[in-house]
């Protein structure tokens, strides 16, 4: 168990995160009751291995944990998910039609949707950039993965969240939020 | 028309991970790339929508008296009910505060403007501030040019004074551009040129009393070096060597 400073430097650096933590596991999970399991299995994990972490960015320390969780539940529950890694060669980027782009509006239950729909590495990742906010070095260092491969996935998971937004609506396809 | 240029590149520029000379660049091939302007603002767009949709769900409080339990007590005491200062918060707070002391400092030292030096060191400050509030994505030119008869006129109107413009690139100082900048209340034009791989600012506003005539300086591994010509008072600033930027100096004065 973890020494009475460690208890406190845990508290202090990494239980503020815990919305960081929940949101990336409800968007790569897809669903709340899920994200609050493997939540709270993450900080379980992160509470017993913390004394090897010293010092550093906790945040990211701590959603590197999460989603390697994430998406050990993913496969445990063999949840159907597009789990190849992104690959430049067998995934050429599609063209796409800028007038078009600048044109297009997006409302809220369609970008839930269609952030769902993307593949659980791109979900991943345009949560960590546009909704945590972090940098292409925190994205790395979470997803471990080069930079380079951290910003070809962005570009690339943009575009597909982009072309899905642009696909017709199907119907009743609404999950909770 | 498909522009070539790396898409990475777009997506690091809007995610503000280019360095100042690739955000200059990319800059400069925006100017005449439309295919990537219109990209650009189909991601500013998809952007923003995510941010006003609300999409970020915050932990329950549920999840938190699970982690109670589950979690040895002593991890979190009940009563505990906000975060507290997160290590992102606590940085944030230190550079706030550090602005704050600094700020405290800058004004102090305007107080002391008797003392010529400090007030050298004041100036310096805001110089050099200047001069990195300019590296940041996006702030380097606003007229993107290496062309002095394209950046020379494009002051005209905006300034009440005609700069004098000019391009050093055969003696390793290419134009890069300009644009306004405002230097401790006053408008100063901001001539920007390249040295190897360095960004050197040419601040030139119109003389006043009390300027410095001929001095140089070092602060926070920044060398600057300010002259009068003309009526004016120039401010050379950059990362690079002093001697880089006395070079400049003497181009300037070079008839």
């Amino acid at each position: 168990m973890l020494e009475q400073e460690d208890r406190a430097r845990f508290e202090n650096d990494v239980m503020p995160h815990r919305d960081a933590a929940y949101n990336l596991a409800r968007w790569i999970l897809r669903g709340r009751a899920q994200a609050e399991d493997v939540t709270q299995e993450a900080f379980l994990r992160a509470y017993r291995s913390f004394a090897g972490f010293q010092t550093g960015n906790a945040r990211a320390w701590l959603l590197q944990i999460v989603r390697n969780c994430c998406f050990t539940w993913l496969q445990q529950n063999h949840v159907a998910e597009e789990m190849t890694e992104f690959d430049e060669q067998t995934m050429p980027p599609k063209p796409e039609n800028p007038e078009s782009l600048a044109m297009a509006t997006y409302d809220r239950e369609r970008l839930q949707r269609a952030l769902e729909d993307l593949p659980a590495h791109f979900r991943e990742i345009i949560v960590l950039r546009e909704l945590e906010g972090c940098s292409y070095k925190e994205i790395a260092a979470i997803t471990t993965r080069p930079i380079g491969t951290v910003m070809s996935a962005l570009a690339r998971a943009r575009q597909q969240l982009r072309t899905i937004l642009t696909e017709p609506v199907p119907k009743g396809a609404s999950r909770d939020l | 028309m498909t522009c070539d240029l790396s898409q990475t590149r777009l997506h690091a520029y809007f995610d503000g991970e280019l360095d100042a000379i690739g955000a200059a660049e990319f800059e400069r091939h925006l100017e005449s790339c439309p295919d990537c302007d219109m990209r650009l603002a189909a991601e500013e767009k998809l952007r923003s929508a995510l941010a006003g949709a609300q999409l970020y769900t915050r932990a329950p409080e549920t999840l938190r008296r699970k982690l109670q339990i589950s979690l040895p007590k002593a991890a979190i005491p009940p009563e505990v009910r906000d975060p507290k200062p997160s290590v992102a918060n606590s940085w944030r707070w230190l550079a706030i505060a550090a602005t704050v002391i600094l700020s405290v400092l800058l004004g102090t030292q305007y107080l002391q403007k008797l003392n010529h030096h400090s007030q050298q060191q004041a100036m310096a400050a805001v110089i050099v501030d200047a001069h990195l509030r300019s590296l940041q994505p996006g702030h380097l030119e606003d007229v993107i040019s290496t062309d002095q008869h394209t950046v020379k006129p494009w002051f005209d109107g905006k300034i009440d004074f005609a700069p004098p413009v000019r391009d050093f690139a055969n003696d390793g100082f290419p134009l890069l551009g300009g644009r306004l900048d405002v230097i401790d209340s006053r408008t100063a034009a901001a001539l920007v040129y390249g040295r190897r791989k360095h960004i050197v600012n040419v601040f030139v506003e119109k003389a006043q009393p009390g300027d410095s005539q001929d001095a140089s300086g070092e602060l926070q591994g920044y060398h600057w070096v300010a002259w009068q010509q003309n009526g004016f008072t120039f401010t050379a600033v950059s990362d690079t060597a002093y001697g880089d930027l006395d070079q400049l100096k003497q181009l300037f004065l070079a008839p």
